[in-house]
């Protein structure tokens, strides 16, 4: 009886097995093996040896020290910026009884919108051309400083754009999942909580936040797994020539190395990979750790 | 401390603008006595509960004074009245243990009713003690039974020694071996701490057995204020009459006429110096004296056997309800087969009301 249970059971599983046999486990593994494999051709399917020589190479390539440093600064700061802005809208939003649907509505559209769409409308803002400043460009010179074409500028302005960008784009997403949350705390702790004298800030703090904290928690962890991730939004804003942009990220590196004009890389693509794999594994395992005693599950 | 409501009226506007007004709370006017437990007792949807927001100042009332004392509290915010709030879900904060939930009104406090550490931890013990919680301070709220909850819960609302403790549907949550201990131990510590008490409840069994006094109220208005076994006895309405005492008071068509009350063709009681009318007549289970010459017929269905007492079940034309139930003493014999039963009737259980008001006459 418990065996045939068995066949069944795996019989059941065997489609998921094999679509993640072959998307997923396959690809990892084979990554893995691309990253040994030293001098490995495409055409020839020839390599000249097994080692490490992918991962030295990469690590001392200053493009992909760059993107990498591009992706930290990223991540560190659109990661709790976009988190924080997020909570406070949402508190807003569920504060709030009126025109809510509609703002609601209007926070989310950026969600739906396609990511060219929204690179389009930022080179609106932050790029001027022959014709035209863009619209931030021109309200700086009205208000006496002095033309900045962003999107062709140094590196911090074009760096600021980019984290504004990021925000403005995985902020719907958060926001939705914050006032879901939001909405779902029973109104009674609050009731008690204001019986009980409890200032507003303390409420936030003591029984709001603690509420919410595996939310809260959950949106942490795949923002920084998202942040780290970033590659759309940069060909966006700056095309696909991130590189020569010097704005380039790990992903891009990586896209770089398999595809693009320097591409034909394999190897160092899954080395590169392979070190991006890495950091997010243990930012979320540090992450797990410490938050371990900070989230309320109830 | 005295809870005074002076007209009390909260209206809830509609939903939407072709909707009607709802008037939960109408006109309530009614002296609280000091250091009582008070049983606000209705069917659901009467305003008893927003009658409690309204006392808590979670709700604000559309006209009307609430006085705790001689103190106008109408416009106070609940955390300035100084009340103990017990919910009928408890509300413990889930991530707060036992000793923290009941501390947190105490770290809530301002200027120079602030407490140190050691203080609080004193009043929370002190709290805990008086519920019989103090050995589960470390315990998640979700590591408690029903009624060790229940009893934080009443804790925290006491840490703070409120002027008037409200609790809603206290004993609903509870199992029905729990809510009797339970209702025990609420009048205990009511009495230990003398502190003026009113809880909502729909459970006129409930409400009976461990108030001082019961209001009973519908659709916003109070019914009748009293004793427990004085409203019991001298029921204002036919609503009252029905709404207390299990099994509920039979109500049969009848009226008066030429000094008796008639039921059917046959004349039940007497009725003298009141005028003739049509009217219920109530009688409560216990008034039925099984008598083979009594003056009220009824058509036997059946007789359950509860040892101290026999439960007769019968019908008559002219009952209202399914059946009549009357509790008679077990010394009565029936005969398997018996068609009928007739009874005699106690006058102080038979309650006459209006057929239109449904007052009493």
């Amino acid at each position: 009886m418990k065996k045939k249970n068995n066949l069944k059971a795996w019989l059941y599983l065997l489609p998921a097995i094999l679509f993640l046999g072959v998307f997923m486990l396959y690809p990892l593994v084979d990554v893995c093996v691309y990253s040994l494999e030293e001098n490995f051709h495409f055409v020839s399917q020839k390599y000249s040896g097994i080692g490490f020589e992918n991962f030295r190479h990469v690590l001392t390539d200053p493009y992909f020290a760059n993107a990498l440093k591009n992706t930290l600064i990223l991540v560190a700061i659109t990661v709790p910026v976009s988190t924080g802005l997020s909570l406070l809208i949402a508190l807003g939003l569920s504060s709030i009884k009126k025109v809510r649907k509609m703002f609601q509505t209007v926070y989310f559209l950026p969600y739906v919108t396609n990511t060219l769409a929204v690179g389009l409308v930022f080179w609106l803002l932050f790029r001027n051309t022959e014709h035209t400043n863009g619209l931030i460009s021109s309200l700086i010179t009205m208000l006496g400083g002095e033309t900045i074409n962003f999107i062709e500028g140094t590196y911090w302005q074009k760096m600021l754009v980019t984290c504004l960008y990021t925000i403005w784009v995985v902020m719907p997403f958060k926001i939705l999942i914050l006032t879901s949350a939001l909405a779902s705390v029973n109104q009674d702790y609050y009731k008690a909580a204001r019986v009980d004298g409890a200032s507003s800030a303390r409420i936030f703090r003591k029984i709001t936040l603690p509420m919410i904290s595996p939310t809260v928690f959950y949106l942490i962890i795949t923002g920084f797994i998202g942040a780290f991730k970033a590659y759309s939004d940069e060909v966006a804003l700056f095309g696909t020539n991130l590189n020569a942009a010097e704005m380039n990220t790990i992903v891009g590196y990586v896209y770089d190395m398999l595809y693009s004009d320097s591409g034909g890389f394999p190897g160092y693509a899954a080395a590169a990979a392979l070190l991006l794999f890495g950091i997010v594994f243990t930012i979320t395992y540090v992450n797990l750790r410490f938050s371990r005693n900070k989230v309320q599950y109830m | 401390m005295k809870v005074v409501l002076e007209d009390l009226t909260k209206i809830f506007p509609s939903r939407n603008k072709k909707g009607a007004e709802v008037t939960a709370v109408d006109h309530f006017n009614f002296e609280i006595p000091d250091g009582q437990l008070i049983g606000l007792l209705g069917p659901s949807g009467c305003g008893k509960s927003t009658t409690l927001n309204l006392i808590s100042g979670l709700e604000s009332p559309t006209s009307g004074r609430i006085l705790f004392g001689d103190e106008d509290v109408t416009d106070l915010p609940p955390e300035a009245r100084g009340i103990g709030l017990v919910f009928q879900n408890y509300a413990l904060y889930p991530h707060l243990t036992v000793e923290e939930n009941i501390i947190f009104p105490l770290q809530n406090l301002k200027g120079s009713r602030k407490m140190t550490k050691e203080a609080m931890h004193e009043k929370a013990v002190e709290a805990a003690k008086l519920v019989q919680i103090d050995t589960l301070m470390e315990r998640k709220p979700k590591e408690l039974s029903g009624g060790q909850q229940q009893r934080v819960a009443i804790a925290r609302a006491l840490v703070k020694i409120p002027r008037v403790l409200l609790l809603d549907e206290p004993l609903s949550n509870l199992d029905a071996r729990l809510r009797l201990q339970t209702r025990e131990e609420l009048r205990r510590i009511q009495r230990e701490t003398g502190v003026t008490t009113i809880f909502v409840t729909h459970d006129q069994e409930e409400a009976m057995s461990i108030s001082d006094l019961i209001i009973v109220m519908k659709e916003g208005r109070v019914q009748q204020i009293g004793k427990p076994q004085d409203v019991y006895d001298d029921p204002a309405n036919l609503f009252v009459a029905m709404f207390l005492g299990t099994p509920q008071i039979n109500v049969f068509e009848g009226e008066i006429r030429g000094g008796k009350v008639w039921i059917g063709d046959e004349a039940v009681l007497d009725a003298e110096g009141k005028a003739d009318r049509a009217i219920w007549v109530g009688i409560r289970p216990e008034g039925f004296v099984p008598d083979p010459k009594g003056p009220f017929t009824c058509q036997m269905d059946r007789v359950e056997v509860m040892g101290r007492d026999v439960s007769v079940v019968s019908t008559h034309p002219k009952m209202t309800g399914r059946n009549i139930r009357s509790i008679v003493s077990a010394e009565n014999r029936f005969e398997p087969g018996q068609e009928e039963v007739r009874f005699s009737l106690k006058p102080y259980k038979v309650f006459l009301f209006d057929r239109e008001s449904e007052e009493r006459v």
